[in-house]
């Protein structure tokens, strides 16, 4: 039964490019793909918690592919696939008048196995893989329409942002899998206590947590998240409130049990949690569009579910699990029906849409639904969650419980004014009487904010299969909270009706309010996203006073650069390192021998001196030659015998094209030139020379010549130990050499008919 | 191009005994100074002679295949050579094997590969300068 | 000798640079077979001069004949030369083709990916210098 647990990410994976194709033939087949999600969440049903499965991958680091089934993960990856059910239905639907709607599918389909995948993971590699694939298939999503500049401003961000801290977070990985011996979670979990003395806890807690921030979009990395609204509507419901965003705050839960009782973990994310809060509230009311609104709601949303985490409190964990599922059902839902208000009102601008209530009763009803969810009305599960959301807070010393007041007014503005305000009143003008949309687009809405009325009225059907075992798995031990309970005291109850008058009030005069917020433009001039623009520009214009610098386009500016550099370097070590010497046995040279050294020298000081080219060609050649009967009287006959052959044809190809070219003409260096050139030269030889001494001052290991020398011909049947090293001992090192001559002709070959073909 | 009355004459005999010379070279590679690379060069240079009395075109014809077409064939016996131990034997890749006792085995194709590759490399570099 | 062979070195490295340096390509290509030179004989320097002789096994026995030299820089320099003609060789035949296309083979003339002055020079990068600054600006959360 296990396997089925890796098969869910791999049959997502695996229906990507037929999903691709499918739809490019069929784009009408888009709504049935809905299908796919529908049958992964019934799997996931059939899954006992406690399920695990695993192939070892690298063994040696201790990674393998090891895949785990628990409460939390349950949690996620029925979000996932049960919101996607419905998002999928909806896309197809949606996203019909889009050309490419085969690849927005497709790539819908990628992110929901990466989802699957990270969530269900239990490896940290493996987590992280999946973890990028996420960020990149938003990416794609969000530039879905790359002919639009903010599309493409958003795509980039997001990725810059998520990709980023995801790479802070890798180097937390790396500590953790380094300090607990395993990159196993279930196993690091498990021995939890070899962490809490660790010198590196600190340091994996910090950067761990950048990376979680930066892809729940905590303050300061939160600006990405509302830029990300330029994605389809479908996308911003799916990855950018649902899933996608609580990966962050879905691993700071899955390793809290490792960290709660430091007070680092408790206060970096009490702190930015508190903050982002508080930044998601403001600007949610400042805001005019009904997506970028939601966005900011959202981001509220993850500062609670981040604070929640951070709190050391039994009660804590279950009011995140709750507050995560009923968020993700009310906002999903509420999405949808401000894609579906743009598509058939013609405009996300809740300061004019108004009145469509009796045009569009079905959508009205989701709206409100899920709106009376969110602002956390009796009877509804959003209800419970604010009790809890209330008790935990309010129970915390410190400037918590104001914030957590004045934010939760601010939801129910944002309530109000999304799914209240655009249906009732007098009714706007439009070019085309609104309607509701057909099934396929309403199933999901009116579905999920129906399931939060389900659920409200009869918690019983989640409190011990879905909330309990995951809260138990961000504790690390059960809660014993059973949901339904009445948490609340009575101030808390009284103060929670203090905030819904509040927020009505609020509410009734936001369209006085919006205008004056609007108008402090400094909250846009100073925000983090000014902040991300000027840091992108200063790389850019660091990075092209750089490259005007180094980048000369001088041939002969590079190589010297290289050389002295080099060359340079080489000798700081050397001396340094005191790595001068002599040889340690040095056989002198034959007279013969030292004559031939003598030759060469001259052919390469002729090949320099020399004016006229063809002198210097034949000068070079008397090196190539007098190198190769070195060769031979150094007991080097192979190597003799293919450099005369490779001299000779050298020499050939050389004559051949000079002869086509008028390269006649004298080196144009002045003088001053060669004598800088010279010295670098002069220089590098020098330093050269020494290294190679050094090197030979070194005493010599013959145990691999003799070892080649005994198993040449009992091993490998042939008595040129040379050719032996070849064609056995180094046979794939020779395959691969002779591939790469074969490249080389290859480019070439293509060179020269295209040289030919001007 | 101009070329001696000598050279002109010469060059098929000189071809020839080159490309015999080469393969003598490549035979005897494994127990004394030779092999595939040396062998392949000057198989080259007898092509190269020949190119340069008659012209690239006489010797493309001598060829009938393109250089790299021989390169091409040598990089597949280099990688054929390697397969049986895979195959057959299951040891690593490229691990040379014998007839039983004689010294015929996989590296003699895999040397012939060798000297392939190295002749249609040399000549797709130089015969295409010889062309007028 | 390996003194010798170090000395050789440096010089061949030396003559290499400085015809690498020359502001015709003619010259670079004689750098370039120089440099292989040098970098053979560095090779083959580090392997040490263990003996005068091939390192052949003599039929009937087991081992490397006495004063046998050492096999193994000798087969890395084998290839080594064959790659680093095809290395020259290809340079050759790119030579030739910038001259086809160029109609120069002075280095310091060859400056078509960066041309002298400010890479803004060309009006087309202007442009885009712009929209890339547009795309940069914050999204204002309260317009429209």
């Amino acid at each position: 039964m296990n396997w089925i647990l890796a098969l869910i990410p791999c049959l997502a994976l695996l229906a990507v490019p037929a999903v691709a194709l499918g739809l490019r033939a069929r784009p009408a087949l888009a709504p049935a793909l809905a299908l796919l999600p529908a049958t992964l969440f019934g799997l996931i049903l059939l899954l006992p918690l406690g399920a695990t499965f695993r192939v070892d991958w690298l063994s040696s680091f201790g990674i393998g592919f090891a895949f785990r089934l628990d409460g939390l993960s349950q949690l996620m990856a029925l979000l996932i696939t049960g919101i996607g059910t419905g998002i999928f239905l909806f896309s197809g639907s949606y996203m019909t008048s889009y050309p490419k709607q085969h690849r927005f599918m497709a790539v819908l389909t990628l992110f929901m196995a990466a989802m699957l995948g990270a969530v269900l993971a239990d490896d940290l590699i493996v987590l992280f893989i999946f973890w990028e694939l996420t960020s990149l298939a938003s990416f794609m999503l969000i530039g879905f329409e790359a002919h639009k500049p903010a599309a493409r401003r958003a795509a980039q961000q997001g990725l810059l942002v998520t990709v980023s801290g995801g790479l802070a977070m890798l180097a937390g990985i790396l500590l953790l899998g380094t300090a607990a011996g395993t990159f196993t979670i279930s196993e690091i979990l498990a021995n939890r206590a070899v962490l809490a003395t660790h010198a590196f806890t600190p340091w994996i807690i910090v950067l761990v947590a950048m990376g979680c921030f930066a892809k729940s979009a905590q303050w300061p990395l939160h600006m990405w998240l509302p830029n990300a609204m330029a994605a389809p509507t479908p996308v911003s419901a799916y990855l950018h409130s649902a899933t996608m965003v609580k990966l962050g705050v879905y691993l700071l839960a899955r390793l809290n049990p490792a960290f709660q009782e430091w007070a680092l973990w408790q206060g970096l994310l009490t702190g930015a949690g508190t903050l982002t809060m508080l930044t998601g509230a403001i600007l949610a009311l400042r805001e005019r569009d009904l997506k970028r609104k939601l966005a900011w709601s959202t981001v509220v949303a993850l500062g609670t579910l981040v604070t929640l985490i951070g709190l050391e409190e039994p009660l804590a964990a279950t009011a995140a699990v709750v507050f995560l599922l009923v968020h993700a059902l009310y906002k999903a839902s509420l999405f949808l029906v401000a894609g579906i208000l743009d598509k058939k009102a013609g405009t996300r601008d809740a300061l004019m849409l108004r009145g469509l209530g009796r045009h569009m009763p079905l959508t009205a009803i989701a709206a409100l639904l899920a709106a009376l969810s969110m602002a956390g009305a009796p009877g509804f599960i959003g209800y419970m969650a604010k009790d809890l959301l209330f008790t935990v807070q309010l129970g915390v010393p410190g400037l918590l419980p104001v914030v957590a007041l004045l934010v939760n007014a601010a939801m129910v503005v944002v309530a109000g004014v999304v799914a209240v305000r655009p249906f009732f009143g007098k009714p706007m003008e439009m070019e085309r009487e609104a309607k509701d949309p057909g099934f396929t687009m309403l199933a999901a809405p009116l579905t999920l904010a129906i399931l939060g009325l389900v659920f409200g009225l009869a918690p019983a059907l989640i409190s011990v299969n879905l909330v309990e075992p995951a809260a138990a798995a961000i504790l690390g031990e059960p809660t014993g909270i059973a949901l339904g309970d009445k948490q609340a005291t009575e101030i808390v109850y009284y103060l929670s009706l203090v905030v819904l008058v509040l927020g009505v009030i609020a509410f009734l005069a936001w369209t006085r309010l919006q205008p004056r917020l609007a108008a402090q433009t400094w909250l846009d001039d100073y925000g983090p996203d000014a902040a991300y623009g000027s840091l992108l520009r200063s790389v850019s214009l660091i990075s092209g006073a750089v490259t005007r610098r180094v980048q000369t386009g001088s041939l002969r500016f590079y190589i010297g650069a290289t050389v002295v550099l080099m060359f340079g370097g080489t000798l700081v070590l050397l001396v340094a390192g005191g790595g001068l010497g002599l040889p340690s046995a040095d056989p002198l040279p034959l007279p013969h021998q030292a004559v031939l050294v003598g030759l060469v020298i001259a052919g390469a000081v002729a090949a320099c001196r020399l004016q006229m080219l063809f002198a210097q060609v034949m000068a070079a050649a008397v090196v190539g030659f007098g190198v190769g009967i070195l060769f031979l009287t150094l007991g080097a006959a192979d190597l003799a015998f293919t450099q005369f052959t490779v001299e000779t044809i050298a020499i050939v190809l050389l004559v051949a094209i000079l002869a086509r070219l008028p390269f006649r003409e004298l080196d144009a260096r002045r003088r001053e030139e060669h004598r800088r050139d010279g010295a670098i030269a002069i220089g590098a030889g020098v330093v050269g020379f020494l290294t190679l001494l050094a090197v030979l001052s070194v005493p010599f290991d013959t145990q691999m010549p003799d070892w080649m020398g005994a198993a040449a011909w009992p091993e490998a049947k042939g008595r040129n130990v040379v050719n032996v090293i070849l064609v056995d001992f180094r046979a794939l090192d020779t395959l691969g050499e002779i591939a790469v001559l074969l490249i080389a002709a290859l480019a070439a070959t293509v060179l020269l008919r295209r040289a030919r073909g001007k | 191009m101009k070329t001696s009355f000598i050279m002109n004459a010469s060059a098929r005999y000189v071809l020839w005994a080159c490309v015999l010379l080469s393969l003598f070279v490549l035979l005897r590679g494994h127990n004394e100074p030779g092999g595939g690379f040396i062998g392949g060069l000057i198989g080259a240079l007898g092509f190269v002679f020949h190119a340069l009395a008659r012209g690239a075109g006489a010797t493309r014809a001598v060829l009938r295949l393109q250089p790299l077409t021989w390169a091409g064939i040598g990089l597949l016996c280099g990688i054929l050579a390697g397969l049986p131990a895979m195959l057959l034997f299951g040891e690593p890749f490229l691990t040379q094997q014998w007839l039983g006792t004689t010294p015929i085995g996989t590296t003699v194709l895999f040397d012939l590969g060798v000297y392939l590759v190295v002749l249609g490399f040399a000549l797709a570099f130089v015969l295409p300068f010889m062309e007028a | 000798m390996e003194f010798l062979l170090a000395l050789l070195f440096g010089v061949l490295l030396s003559a290499a640079i400085y015809l690498l340096m020359a502001r015709s390509l003619a010259r670079s290509i004689l750098g370039l077979l120089l440099l292989g030179n040098a970098a053979n004989i560095a090779i083959i320097a580090s392997g040490r001069v263990l003996g005068w002789a091939p390192p052949l096994v003599a039929p009937g026995a087991n081992a490397l004949v006495a004063d046998a030299s050492n096999p193994l820089p000798q087969a890395l320099v084998l290839t080594a030369i064959v790659i680093s003609f095809g290395l020259t060789a290809y340079v050759m035949v790119l030579s030739w083709a910038v001259w086809r296309g160029k109609g120069t083979v002075d280095t310091e003339a060859l400056r078509v990916a960066e041309p002298r002055g400010l890479p803004a020079a060309d009006p087309r990068d202007a442009a885009e210098a712009e929209t890339l600054a547009a795309d940069l600006l914050p999204t204002r959360t309260g317009a429209r």
